[in-house]
């Protein structure tokens, strides 16, 4: 479980939120929702120990490793690597064979749950978006994460492409209790695959239910 | 050829270089650094006519003005849009300075040519160990850093987000960089080390698909490239940079003519 109590975050004399209290549960699929600049980023930052707290307490049981799927990446055409050699960089350097073995056992494993088998040996740089975001979801899966941080991953997807990623998504949640918090601002997506949301307006952040969601706060602009 | 002292020397210390280069090349391709790797190579250029200048040996001083350089230039581009500015600024101070040094030497102008532009008569025995020492550092490091050097070189963000220490680990490449610079410009010059640095690893990527499989190929390409290139000039009697930077060059269109087919077919 994560939770929040009174916690309060500021870069020098800037209030960034102050006053945030929220629990997500293990096994929770929540949105976190708001426009740009209202501290979501920020506090994904200080879940991962990236980034100091200015107040107050954000508990995380220490075993629960976070894998992060960042937003942006720089693959060009000409990116050398193929999607499994992509997946194993998150990999540490194992000298027994054992281990070894138990490794490229664990990297087929995650190619299979993420339907990356087949296309294992495509050079990264000549994968479609979808299968790109799929690779970099493979990749932070390699430390078996408990919570799963997926920031604006959908953004640049066609709609079909969007919800086979997040089918994806929900099977993984849903099989292996995994937690999943996912930034957008997508209000489709957002109704259809979470029930709850974490709120960012005012420098502060609110649990709601995923039913007073409105439209406008998937807005990108604004503050 | 090898009947002449002079030859085995060349031999031996360009294998070395070329070892290295064919390594740290792939990681300075990946990580966008083959403009760093050129400056740095001038910067190697004014820091050997400053060892000559204050009778400290050449490779010491390029030694000293690649680390601070390439150290310098790494913290001062922490932002990736203001690299390329600030390696500008740093090469040009650089490579002015290292025309006064020259000329504050008494050293001939033919030495300032041998620097620059390499020479396969010049190295002593002495020299092919400092060789063999400094590579085998560099190997070294890339070794105990590899699996996070490889992690971050070819998926910075991915490695930032997997909580790697990303700062220390370019601080630590460019520290490796910054000696090999110096180790090959002892064969190939200055001016032309870059292409060992950057055209092997480049090739690579239009043929093979892993970090370990990328290495190899560069390794290889670097080492046919020196060994055809010695053997050339020594018959020849041309500049031994001609040959090396001929094959490379030919082999990267090579390897990009094959990538295109294969998109193709």
């Amino acid at each position: 479980m994560i939770e929040a109590k009174n916690l309060e975050k500021r870069f020098g004399k800037q209030l960034v939120f102050k006053d945030v209290n929220f629990k997500i549960n293990d096994g929770e699929f929540i949105s976190l929702v708001g426009h740009n600049g209202s501290g979501k980023t920020t506090l994904v930052k200080i879940l991962m120990g990236l980034e100091k707290k200015s107040g107050g307490d954000i508990l995380i049981d220490k075993k629960q490793t976070i894998g992060y799927v960042p937003q942006f990446r720089n693959i060009d055409l000409d990116y050398p690597l193929d999607i499994e050699q992509f997946v194993r960089l998150n990999l540490k350097w194992k000298l027994s064979p054992e281990k070894r073995r138990k490794d490229n056992e664990l990297v087929n494993e995650i190619l299979e749950k993420t339907h990356l088998t087949e296309l294992k040996n495509r050079p990264l740089g000549l994968a479609s978006g979808g299968e790109k975001q799929k690779a970099y979801l493979a990749q932070s899966l390699l430390n078996d994460p408990k919570v799963l941080i997926l920031d604006e991953s959908t953004a640049s997807l066609d709609v079909e492409v969007k919800m086979q990623l997040m089918d994806l998504v929900q099977e993984l949640n849903k099989r292996f209790k995994l937690t999943v918090i996912f930034i957008t601002h997508d209000y489709e997506l957002s109704k259809k695959y979470t029930k709850r949301a974490l709120f960012f307006e005012n420098k502060t952040i609110k649990p709601i239910s995923i039913n007073d969601v409105s439209e406008d706060m998937f807005e990108l602009g604004g503050r | 050829m090898f009947g002449y002292e002079f030859m085995r020397e060349a031999f031996i210390a360009s294998t070395f270089i070329a070892i290295t280069a064919g390594i740290v090349g792939v990681f300075v391709v990946s990580r966008n650094m083959s403009f760093l790797s050129h400056t740095l190579s001038e910067i190697g250029f004014a820091g050997a006519s400053f060892g000559v200048l204050i009778g400290i040996s050449p490779l010491a001083g390029m030694i000293l003005f690649t680390m601070v350089s390439s150290v310098a230039v790494g913290s001062l581009s922490a932002e990736s849009s203001r690299r390329e500015a600030s390696i500008s600024t740093i090469s040009s101070l650089f490579i002015g300075l290292g025309i006064l040094f020259l000329s504050l030497s008494s050293q001939s102008s033919s030495y300032a040519t041998n620097i620059l532009f390499g020479s396969i008569v010049g190295i002593s025995a002495k020299e092919v160990q400092q060789l063999m020492i400094l590579a085998i550092v560099v190997i070294v490091i890339i070794l105990v850093f590899y699996k996070s050097l490889a992690f971050d070189s070819f998926d910075h963000i991915g490695a930032r987000a997997a909580g790697l220490k990303t700062r220390f680990l370019s601080v630590a490449f460019l520290i490796t960089l910054a000696l090999s610079v110096s180790i090959g410009s002892q064969i190939v010059g200055s001016m032309l080390v870059f292409v060992l640095l950057t055209l092997p690893g480049a090739t690579a990527r239009y043929l093979v698909h892993s970090v370990p499989k990328l290495i190899m190929v560069s390794v290889g390409l670097s080492l046919a490239g020196v060994w055809l290139g010695l053997y050339l000039a020594f018959v020849t009697n041309w500049p031994v940079t001609f040959f090396i930077s001929s094959f490379e060059v030919i082999v990267y269109f090579m390897g990009l003519s094959y990538k295109n087919w294969k998109l193709n077919h």
